[in-house]
Protein backbone atom coordinates (compact mmCIF):
# COMPACT_ATOMS: atom_id res chain seq x y z
CA UNK A 1 0.00 0.00 0.00
CA UNK A 2 1.67 2.96 -1.17
CA UNK A 3 1.18 6.83 -0.03
CA UNK A 4 -0.22 7.76 -3.96
CA UNK A 5 -2.99 5.03 -3.83
CA UNK A 6 -3.95 5.88 -0.81
CA UNK A 7 -3.73 9.67 -1.23
CA UNK A 8 -5.80 9.09 -4.60
CA UNK A 9 -8.61 6.48 -2.94
CA UNK A 10 -9.11 8.75 0.25
CA UNK A 11 -9.47 12.14 -2.21
CA UNK A 12 -11.93 10.40 -4.49
CA UNK A 13 -14.40 8.87 -1.29
CA UNK A 14 -14.35 12.53 -0.57
CA UNK A 15 -15.63 13.63 -4.05
CA UNK A 16 -17.81 11.05 -4.45
CA UNK A 17 -19.41 12.17 -1.33
CA UNK A 18 -19.17 15.86 -1.89
CA UNK A 19 -21.34 14.60 -4.88
CA UNK A 20 -23.85 13.59 -2.93
CA UNK A 21 -24.12 15.72 -0.25
CA UNK A 22 -25.07 18.48 -3.23
CA UNK A 23 -27.63 16.10 -5.23
CA UNK A 24 -29.34 16.21 -2.07
CA UNK A 25 -28.78 19.72 -0.90
CA UNK A 26 -29.25 22.10 -4.10
CA UNK A 27 -32.43 23.44 -4.28
CA UNK A 28 -32.55 22.97 -8.37
CA UNK A 29 -32.44 20.08 -10.86
CA UNK A 30 -29.81 22.02 -13.22
CA UNK A 31 -27.35 22.66 -9.64
CA UNK A 32 -28.19 18.94 -8.93
CA UNK A 33 -26.89 17.87 -11.95
CA UNK A 34 -24.28 20.08 -11.56
CA UNK A 35 -22.62 18.45 -8.18
CA UNK A 36 -23.57 14.92 -9.79
CA UNK A 37 -22.02 14.93 -12.95
CA UNK A 38 -18.40 16.60 -12.12
CA UNK A 39 -18.31 15.62 -9.01
CA UNK A 40 -19.32 11.47 -9.44
CA UNK A 41 -16.88 11.45 -12.52
CA UNK A 42 -13.55 13.18 -11.17
CA UNK A 43 -14.56 10.44 -7.85
CA UNK A 44 -14.46 7.35 -9.70
CA UNK A 45 -11.89 8.09 -11.60
CA UNK A 46 -9.71 9.18 -8.85
CA UNK A 47 -10.63 5.89 -6.89
CA UNK A 48 -9.61 3.83 -10.36
CA UNK A 49 -6.23 5.12 -10.65
CA UNK A 50 -5.67 4.83 -6.95
CA UNK A 51 -6.31 0.85 -6.87
CA UNK A 52 -4.26 0.70 -10.50
CA UNK A 53 -1.41 2.65 -8.08
CA UNK A 54 -1.81 0.16 -5.89
CA UNK A 55 -1.99 -3.00 -7.94
CA UNK A 56 1.61 -2.01 -9.97
CA UNK A 57 1.81 -3.31 -13.49
CA UNK A 58 0.11 -5.70 -15.19
CA UNK A 59 -3.65 -6.54 -16.49
CA UNK A 60 -5.75 -5.87 -14.17
CA UNK A 61 -4.40 -2.24 -13.28
CA UNK A 62 -4.45 -2.15 -17.51
CA UNK A 63 -8.23 -2.94 -17.14
CA UNK A 64 -8.39 0.08 -14.35
CA UNK A 65 -7.46 2.54 -16.51
CA UNK A 66 -9.23 1.20 -19.14
CA UNK A 67 -12.43 1.41 -17.25
CA UNK A 68 -11.49 5.17 -15.78
CA UNK A 69 -10.93 5.97 -19.58
CA UNK A 70 -14.25 4.88 -20.51
CA UNK A 71 -16.33 6.62 -17.44
CA UNK A 72 -14.44 9.70 -18.13
CA UNK A 73 -15.92 9.19 -21.97
CA UNK A 74 -19.04 8.06 -21.25
CA UNK A 75 -20.56 9.84 -17.56
CA UNK A 76 -20.12 13.73 -19.47
CA UNK A 77 -22.13 12.25 -22.41
CA UNK A 78 -25.08 10.38 -20.13
CA UNK A 79 -25.21 13.73 -17.90
CA UNK A 80 -25.52 15.68 -21.34
CA UNK A 81 -28.49 13.63 -22.38
CA UNK A 82 -30.09 13.95 -19.29
CA UNK A 83 -29.82 17.93 -18.67
CA UNK A 84 -30.81 18.30 -22.67
CA UNK A 85 -33.96 16.18 -21.88
CA UNK A 86 -34.93 18.46 -19.10
CA UNK A 87 -34.17 21.67 -20.98
CA UNK A 88 -36.07 20.61 -23.97
CA UNK A 89 -39.08 19.70 -21.57
CA UNK A 90 -38.76 23.32 -20.06
CA UNK A 91 -37.66 22.16 -16.40
CA UNK A 92 -37.74 25.69 -14.68
CA UNK A 93 -34.55 27.31 -13.39
CA UNK A 94 -34.41 28.52 -9.94
CA UNK A 95 -34.76 31.75 -8.77
CA UNK A 96 -33.90 33.16 -5.52
CA UNK A 97 -37.60 34.30 -4.37
CA UNK A 98 -38.17 30.33 -4.45
CA UNK A 99 -37.97 28.37 -1.67
CA UNK A 100 -35.27 25.71 -0.92
CA UNK B 1 -4.29 -2.44 7.03
CA UNK B 2 -4.96 -2.72 3.46
CA UNK B 3 -7.94 -4.81 3.80
CA UNK B 4 -9.50 -2.30 6.91
CA UNK B 5 -8.86 0.50 3.98
CA UNK B 6 -10.65 -0.79 1.29
CA UNK B 7 -13.69 -1.61 3.53
CA UNK B 8 -13.31 1.79 4.92
CA UNK B 9 -13.67 3.38 1.90
CA UNK B 10 -16.85 1.02 0.33
CA UNK B 11 -18.72 1.49 3.67
CA UNK B 12 -17.94 5.36 2.91
CA UNK B 13 -19.25 4.86 -1.16
CA UNK B 14 -22.05 3.12 0.23
CA UNK B 15 -23.22 5.60 3.03
CA UNK B 16 -23.18 8.02 -0.27
CA UNK B 17 -24.88 6.29 -2.03
CA UNK B 18 -27.53 5.93 0.40
CA UNK B 19 -27.36 9.81 0.65
CA UNK B 20 -28.01 9.89 -3.08
CA UNK B 21 -31.02 7.23 -2.64
CA UNK B 22 -33.06 10.60 -1.07
CA UNK B 23 -32.95 12.02 -4.30
CA UNK B 24 -34.70 9.05 -6.06
CA UNK B 25 -37.02 8.63 -3.70
CA UNK B 26 -38.43 12.21 -3.06
CA UNK B 27 -37.21 13.70 -5.87
CA UNK B 28 -39.77 16.55 -7.52
CA UNK B 29 -39.94 15.00 -11.09
CA UNK B 30 -39.03 12.05 -12.62
CA UNK B 31 -35.60 13.52 -14.45
CA UNK B 32 -34.16 13.75 -10.88
CA UNK B 33 -34.58 10.32 -10.34
CA UNK B 34 -32.91 9.50 -13.63
CA UNK B 35 -29.86 11.12 -12.04
CA UNK B 36 -29.81 9.66 -8.58
CA UNK B 37 -30.06 6.48 -10.27
CA UNK B 38 -27.06 7.45 -12.42
CA UNK B 39 -24.83 8.82 -9.71
CA UNK B 40 -25.59 5.48 -7.80
CA UNK B 41 -24.73 3.68 -10.46
CA UNK B 42 -21.61 5.33 -10.84
CA UNK B 43 -20.65 4.97 -7.26
CA UNK B 44 -21.11 1.25 -7.54
CA UNK B 45 -18.75 0.81 -9.73
CA UNK B 46 -15.98 1.51 -7.60
CA UNK B 47 -17.18 -0.37 -4.59
CA UNK B 48 -17.52 -3.69 -6.69
CA UNK B 49 -13.90 -3.26 -7.85
CA UNK B 50 -12.78 -2.34 -4.05
CA UNK B 51 -15.05 -5.60 -2.91
CA UNK B 52 -12.82 -7.16 -5.67
CA UNK B 53 -9.58 -6.80 -3.46
CA UNK B 54 -11.30 -7.58 -0.68
CA UNK B 55 -12.59 -11.20 -1.85
CA UNK B 56 -8.83 -11.04 -3.85
CA UNK B 57 -10.29 -11.78 -6.81
CA UNK B 58 -10.11 -8.80 -8.57
CA UNK B 59 -9.74 -9.78 -12.20
CA UNK B 60 -12.87 -11.14 -11.96
CA UNK B 61 -15.05 -8.33 -10.41
CA UNK B 62 -13.49 -6.08 -12.81
CA UNK B 63 -14.76 -7.62 -15.24
CA UNK B 64 -18.24 -7.35 -13.52
CA UNK B 65 -17.20 -3.70 -13.10
CA UNK B 66 -16.91 -3.24 -16.78
CA UNK B 67 -19.94 -4.86 -17.89
CA UNK B 68 -21.56 -2.88 -15.25
CA UNK B 69 -20.43 0.41 -16.66
CA UNK B 70 -21.86 -0.23 -19.81
CA UNK B 71 -25.33 -1.45 -18.74
CA UNK B 72 -24.97 1.97 -16.53
CA UNK B 73 -24.27 3.99 -19.42
CA UNK B 74 -26.76 2.50 -21.60
CA UNK B 75 -29.74 2.91 -19.37
CA UNK B 76 -28.86 6.58 -18.71
CA UNK B 77 -29.00 7.15 -22.40
CA UNK B 78 -32.18 5.06 -22.79
CA UNK B 79 -34.24 6.64 -20.12
CA UNK B 80 -32.72 10.26 -21.18
CA UNK B 81 -34.11 10.00 -24.87
CA UNK B 82 -37.19 8.32 -23.69
CA UNK B 83 -38.25 11.41 -21.54
CA UNK B 84 -37.32 13.88 -23.78
CA UNK B 85 -39.98 12.37 -26.31
CA UNK B 86 -42.48 11.65 -23.80
CA UNK B 87 -42.54 14.92 -21.67
CA UNK B 88 -41.36 15.17 -17.76
CA UNK B 89 -43.61 16.43 -15.62
CA UNK B 90 -42.97 18.93 -12.76
CA UNK B 91 -45.25 19.43 -9.91
CA UNK B 92 -44.09 22.43 -7.77
CA UNK B 93 -40.63 24.37 -7.56
CA UNK B 94 -38.85 22.37 -5.33
CA UNK B 95 -39.37 19.55 -2.19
Amino acid sequence: MNLVAEFLICSGVFFLFMGAVGLIRFPDFYTRMHAAGKCDTLGSLLVLTGLACHEGLGLASAKLLVIAVFIFFTSPTATHAIARAAHKNRVPFWSPGDRG
Amino acid sequence: MTDTFFLSASLMILFAALLSLYRVVVGPSIIDRIIGVNVIGTKTIAVIVLTGYLFERVEFFIDIAFLYALINFIGALVLAKYFEQKGVEHTGPTP
